[in-house]
């Protein structure tokens, strides 16, 4: 087809009256058109991060002009660094981190087990097991957790961080196993065939074999699990009563019921909500291709 | 050679459970438990602090006569017709566009998708502030309209949707999706219908719609699945008003369950939860046959 549309010069294209002619310009001013409109919307869907990033480096008097200015003057860096003592921002960003970085490790050393043992491995029961795997990515979190909560509470564990971290060490989530295995799948079975022949054990072929090869998925599973554990609300708000074990969507969302009640400080609670935010964005930038490859398969489950 | 193929089955298989095991563990007390426990929990009166007591069905009665109940139930209907339908039309959308073979694709489709990983608390605090209906940007680009801007989330009629624009913002989630659906649609089929002469909706309709029938009920079980648990947002923005017009479902259920202690009554409202979004998922898997085409190929 493109062979087709080039047998014609520039004036052609503007004063022509050819169908071939007729059919590329139809096609230039349909991309025109869809460049007009995709344009129009990404400033819509990317403003109200404009905006976040704007207010939090806003003066409280600029805040609250009418009309509203884009560009922040003066730029206030001081909102950010005021929040950081006004606020017990570092240790909420300390708490956050801690169930981050325990509950990644327990899905990063966790899930490919399983997955190990659901793609690769025979056992009695493994179909059906999966079959009960998958079943629970539909179950609605709400039907476990009361009880969930009332066994935490027994085992002394509320108000302590374990309830937000210990679980991901067991198998660290349906979806992330499924990825796993899904990925596991794609390797062909000769692989470990001659190194079964040569008598090595299957740990020795999961650590030497496998866990190098599943490396690009495991990156795709570390992202999801950051930013799982990163943005979880409701976990934290069930279990986490003291102030000093606030994460930062709990600490966030403090703030933000002070200053709604004084009017004030918008600035701070949007330097705030920046920090919460930036975060996730560099984690999507360092890994969005492999990022956007795990989100189409969890999405489309093929 | 028979006993050594056993043998080796049989270490496999040992094997097999070792490696699951954190699953299994994990399966039988994190989930199989608690669901287990919640259907008793559900038949008892139970507030923690004191022993629970089997009242049998009295938790499912007292909701059918609980008028907050349904008014929950009603709020997050409410959400989920309109949230899952504009949330598809609005990925598709934009999906359809970038489809076009368009120049700087990895840019729009970063831009589109990115407010879809903010995380919620984040966003709910960032769009307070953008409905505040004083010094909001919406509302002041409503005015510039020349229109009234509605007081958005302290108004009772304009919560609800107010709470669904928000959502749209993420909609770019949907769109990586589609497509990633589209890519996978064969050209030889486009181009079979344009030799038969057909237009760019015929296109859409006779071929983009049937080949994506797949991505987009899989989309669609998983909007309503994920609609129905609103909670987040109504929690940060709203607290359930104004006027209890954004007291969803899983709002309520958090408020029975860990506000007022009545631990019984909340399992009872997840199992009502639960057969609901079962009930909902099974229709859609008897009305797909109607829509959903597998293409054998």
């Amino acid at each position: 087809m493109s062979t087709v549309t080039r047998k014609f010069n520039a004036l052609d294209f503007i004063i022509g009256s050819g169908w071939q002619v007729r059919r590329a310009r139809r096609k230039f001013f349909s991309k025109m058109f869809a460049h007009l409109v995709l344009i129009a919307g990404a400033i819509i869907f990317v403003f109200p991060l404009l905006w976040l990033v704007s207010t939090s480096l806003k003066p409280d008097t600029q805040i609250f002009k009418v009309p509203p200015e884009l560009i922040p003057r003066p730029i206030m860096w001081e909102n950010y660094t005021r929040m950081w003592r006004h606020f017990p921002f570092l240790m909420f960003l300390k708490n956050t981190v801690l169930v981050v970085v325990l509950s990644m490790a327990g899905v990063l050393i966790s899930a490919p087990l399983v997955a190990y043992a659901f793609a690769r491995l025979r056992w009695p029961g493994r179909n059906f097991l999966f079959m009960i795997l998958l079943g629970t990515m539909m179950l609605p979190g709400q039907v476990t957790m009361i009880p969930l909560y009332i066994l935490f509470n027994k085992w002394g564990w509320v108000d302590t961080f374990y309830p937000l971290w210990v679980p991901a060490w067991f198998g660290g989530g349906a979806f992330n196993i499924f990825l796993i295995r899904q990925f596991l799948m794609t390797i062909p079975k000769e692989l470990e065939e001659s190194a079964v022949i040569d008598g090595a054990s299957h740990f020795k072929i999961y650590w030497k074999i496998m866990l190098p090869l599943i490396n690009p998925v495991l990156t795709t599973v570390a992202i999801f699990q950051f930013m799982g554990a990163w943005n979880d609300f409701m976990g934290p708000l069930i279990y986490i009563n003291d102030q000093s074990k606030y994460t930062l969507s709990l600490g966030l969302r403090m703030f933000q019921q002070q200053t709604s009640a004084s009017q004030t400080e918008f600035g701070m609670l949007m330097a705030a909500t920046t920090i919460m935010v930036i975060p996730v964005i560099i984690f999507f930038f360092l890994g969005q291709k492999r990022f956007i490859e795990g989100v189409i398969i969890t999405g489309m489950k093929a | 050679m028979r006993l050594i193929s056993n043998r080796m089955a049989r270490r496999e298989a040992i094997t097999g459970y070792i490696f699951a095991s954190p699953w299994i563990i994990g399966f039988v007390l994190f989930t199989a438990y608690p669901i287990v426990a919640s259907i008793i929990y559900s038949f008892m009166d139970y507030n923690i602090l004191e022993t629970p007591r089997w009242i049998g069905i009295k938790n499912y009665i007292d909701l059918i006569n609980d008028r907050t109940f349904w008014l929950s139930l009603g709020n997050t209907c409410y959400y989920v017709i309109f949230n899952v339908p504009l949330n598809m039309i609005i990925g598709l959308s934009i999906a359809l566009l970038l489809s076009m073979d368009i120049k700087g694709i990895a840019v729009y489709r970063t831009l589109y998708y990115m407010p879809s990983i903010v995380p919620l608390v984040a966003s709910s605090v960032l769009w307070s502030w953008i409905f505040n209906p004083n010094f909001g940007i919406l509302t002041h680009t409503v005015r510039l309209l020349g229109l009234t801007p509605p007081a958005w989330l302290s108004d009772p009629k304009w919560a609800k949707p107010s709470l669904i624009i928000m959502s749209l913002w993420g909609a770019g989630g949907g769109m990586i999706i589609y497509l990633a659906g589209l890519k996978n649609i064969p050209r030889t089929y486009y181009e079979a219908a344009e030799l038969d002469g057909a237009s760019v909706w015929r296109k859409f309709i006779h071929v983009t719609l049937p080949m994506l029938s797949p991505t987009l009920f899989f989309q669609l079980i998983m909007g309503l699945i994920g609609s129905f648990q609103v909670f987040t947002q109504a929690f940060v923005m709203t607290g359930g008003g104004p006027n209890e017009s954004t007291l969803f479902y899983v709002l309520y259920l958090y408020r029975n369950a860990f506000q007022f202690w009545k631990m019984g009554y909340a399992s009872a409202m997840a199992w009502v939860l639960f057969v609901i979004i079962m009930f909902l998922t099974w229709l859609n898997f008897v009305i797909s046959k109607y829509w959903v085409f597998y293409d054998q190929a």
